[in-house]
């Protein structure tokens, strides 16, 4: 008899954790989630505008850059390629950059300043490695344009 | 003996003072590699296809290495140079100290090194990097090779190619290094015994791999295989590995640890123990 209970009790057990599970699987494979979301995404753009801000050799790109604008893209940018919910809705990666003449050592320089800026955010390293994967192919949009 | 290792020691200051307009800190930290035994940018056994600083296309970097490898009974010191251009040539020059301990024998040789980028980025293209290289090792105490019967007592030049890729986020989350390099070569023990011998005096093709995890910016573990020719007779030379730790802070310096295994050398079998290596970049 109380076996008998405790089957379907096991079972039901089971399907919650499967149900949970599968609940749970889905968001956490986003790299957006990983990251924490919008909060820290916006946190990151701030730190990565400040450390630019600090580097003449890069700031010296951002001359005719709207601030405000580039914020805003460079959030659903990381959104977007993070796997969250946000459309890019900024020019291309070529575009923004032509005639900019962004050479490699600017470029690698620039990756350092997001690393820095991740790490003042907060971002573990594992972390850091995934969203650089999803930033990495675009490097030949953006330098020598 | 001890003029030419003045001289090289000479030839690392000479270039000191030289500093160009742009020095070599572009690249994300960890890619410069260390430096292997024979000078060129690579892990501790295997030169690697990345050139050895932190150059981009518009810089040049310029670094200087020292090693120790202490095995059961032998002692092997290198120290030397290199210099990088615009990520795409390396040149680099190295002296072996090889002390047969208990002893009064001591090896000494010269190491030449030449490496060209051919293609790619080690972290942004999607196929490896891949470097030919050379290194050309003149012997400057032959006497223990001509005893063993080497065919070439002198000079022998080695040529590789290596491709080396970083895969970013790869295992885990954390950045996933290999490299896979041939080289043609004749050297016996890398050419501390010479180069041939009666069993062999062709150019044989001798696969070298290395592959790292980097556990943090600053952190590297790995391991490496050096496949080696076997030309003296009698002496059965075995190939060589090792499992290393980087430790890289910055860009200005690197510490790397080994366990190397290098075999039987010259009949002394099971040779292994500590390796020790520093590199600084001096811009």
């Amino acid at each position: 008899m109380t076996t008998r209970m405790k089957f379907p009790t096991l079972l039901t057990v089971l399907l919650l954790a499967l149900g949970t599970g599968c609940q749970s699987v889905t968001p956490s494979s986003s790299l957006y989630d990983e990251l924490g979301g919008m909060p820290v995404i916006e946190r990151i753009t701030d730190n990565f505008i400040e450390e630019i801000g600090f580097d003449p050799q890069i700031l010296k790109h951002f001359q005719d850059t709207k601030i405000e604008r580039y914020r805003e893209k460079f959030i659903e940018k990381i959104c977007f390629e993070s796997g969250g919910p946000c459309d890019y809705s900024g020019d291309s990666m070529v575009d923004v950059h032509t005639k900019m003449q962004i050479t490699e050592g600017e470029f690698n320089r620039t990756v350092d300043l997001l690393i820095n800026a991740m790490n003042k955010t907060g971002v573990a390293h594992r972390t850091q490695n995934k969203l650089l994967a999803k930033l990495a192919p675009m490097r030949g949009d953006i330098i020598y344009r | 003996m001890r003029l030419s290792a003045h001289l090289l020691t000479a030839c690392s200051l000479a270039l000191l003072p030289l500093t160009p307009a742009l020095a070599g800190e572009g690249k994300l930290q960890e890619t410069a590699g260390v430096t292997q035994i024979e000078g060129s940018a690579g892990g501790g056994l295997v030169p690697w296809a990345v050139l050895a600083g932190y150059d981009s296309r518009e810089e040049m970097s310029a670094s200087v290495f020292t090693t120790r490898v202490s095995v059961d009974d032998y002692r092997l010191n290198a120290f030397g140079a290199a210099i990088s251009l615009y990520d795409r040539v390396e040149l680099s020059i190295a002296r072996h100290t090889f002390d047969l301990l208990d002893t009064p024998f001591e090896i000494n040789q010269n190491v030449i090194g030449a490496k060209a980028r051919l293609y790619g980025d080690v972290i942004y293209s999607s196929w490896p990097q891949v470097s030919l290289g050379v290194q050309h090792k003149v012997l400057l105490d032959t006497t223990l090779a001509e005893a063993l019967g080497a065919t070439d007592s002198d000079d022998g030049t080695d040529i590789y190619l290596a491709a080396s890729k970083a895969h970013l986020g790869a295992l885990f989350g954390y950045n996933l290094f290999w490299d896979l390099t041939l080289r043609a070569t004749k050297a016996n023990q890398f050419g501390l015994l010479g180069f041939g011998g009666d069993n062999n005096d062709s150019y044989q093709i001798m696969a070298e791999g290395s592959v790292a995890v980097l556990l943090s910016r600053q952190l590297a573990l790995g391991l490496e295989y050096r496949q080696k020719p076997d030309n003296l007779p009698g002496l059965e030379e075995e190939d060589a590995m090792d499992v290393f730790v980087a430790y890289i802070p910055n860009k200005q310096f690197n510490l790397t640890a080994a366990w190397v295994d290098l075999g039987t050398i010259a009949g002394a079998e099971n040779q292994r123990g500590p390796y020790l290596s520093l590199t600084g970049y001096l811009w």
